[in-house]
């Protein structure tokens, strides 16, 4: 979970169809290595591609991997995080965040987004931190709700 | 995908939600197993909330295969080793 006593976040990217994934996916990052948690991404390989378009200079971008290798590791005990933030914009998204607040120690954050944030908000009966935003391409809402996220992950270290 | 599409699964239902997946191995498939989220059938996930249920039809299993992008199908394919797997777990 924790290596060298450095917190650690894994943020989890299904698929990129809303335009607000990747850009708050790469705030977040920028937040939680400001506050000293190290972020590792696992996604499809869409997702994956588009964050690493956006960064080409890994100014952000750290660790990054597949989606179903990661969820090998985790459920192989091979690993795990502090963090978990699941980017959620269709029914996968729920699943796999169920998934995740089953298979990992981490405390998980179900980021809920899109045209139909309310209605998925509603689905959830796990586990987690529900931060949900009607967003689609104006990233402000969720961006706001992303900020009071980092600052209770970060209190609870 | 690799080894599951090489299987060429029927697909039962598609882009459905993992519920549905869940309702209908429960309501039409009389011998089904609950397993946990992350258990691995061939080289794929049962991904989704509990309880998620994996049927044994004859020889074959039906499960739910979940994609990101696509939602989740519900798929029968040869069981082979894998049913045995199943059935002795307890």
């Amino acid at each position: 979970m924790t290596e060298n006593d450095e917190k650690t976040a894994l943020l989890l990217l299904g698929c990129p169809q809303v335009p607000v994934q990747t850009s708050m996916a790469l705030y977040l990052l920028h937040g939680l290595s400001q506050r000293g948690i190290r972020p590792v991404v696992a996604g499809t390989t869409a997702a994956r591609k588009l964050m690493e378009v956006a960064d080409p200079g890994r100014h952000y971008l750290g660790e990054m991997t597949d989606i179903d290798g990661m969820i090998d590791d985790i459920t192989g005990n091979v690993r795990d995080f502090d963090l978990c933030f699941v980017f959620i914009h269709n029914d996968s998204g729920i699943a796999y965040a169920g998934t995740m607040s089953y298979i990992s120690k981490a405390q998980v954050y179900a980021l809920i987004f899109g045209e139909h944030a309310e209605e998925l908000a509603s689905e959830i009966e796990f586990p987690c931190e529900v931060v949900a935003a009607k967003a689609v391409h104006n990233p402000m809402p969720l961006k706001r709700r992303l900020e009071e996220v980092m600052q209770w992950a970060v209190s609870k270290q | 995908m690799g080894c599951l599409e090489a299987m060429k699964p029927e697909i039962i239902l598609s882009q459905a939600s993992f519920k549905e997946a869940r309702e209908y191995i429960k309501k039409n498939v009389r011998e089904h197993y609950e397993v946990e989220p992350g258990y691995k059938i061939f080289d794929v996930h049962i991904i989704g909330v509990p309880p998620l249920y994996i049927g044994v039809e004859g020889d074959d299993l039906i499960f739910p295969y979940t994609k990101p992008c696509h939602g989740t199908f519900l798929v029968k394919v040869p069981g082979g080793e894998e049913i045995a797997r199943l059935r002795a777990r307890k």
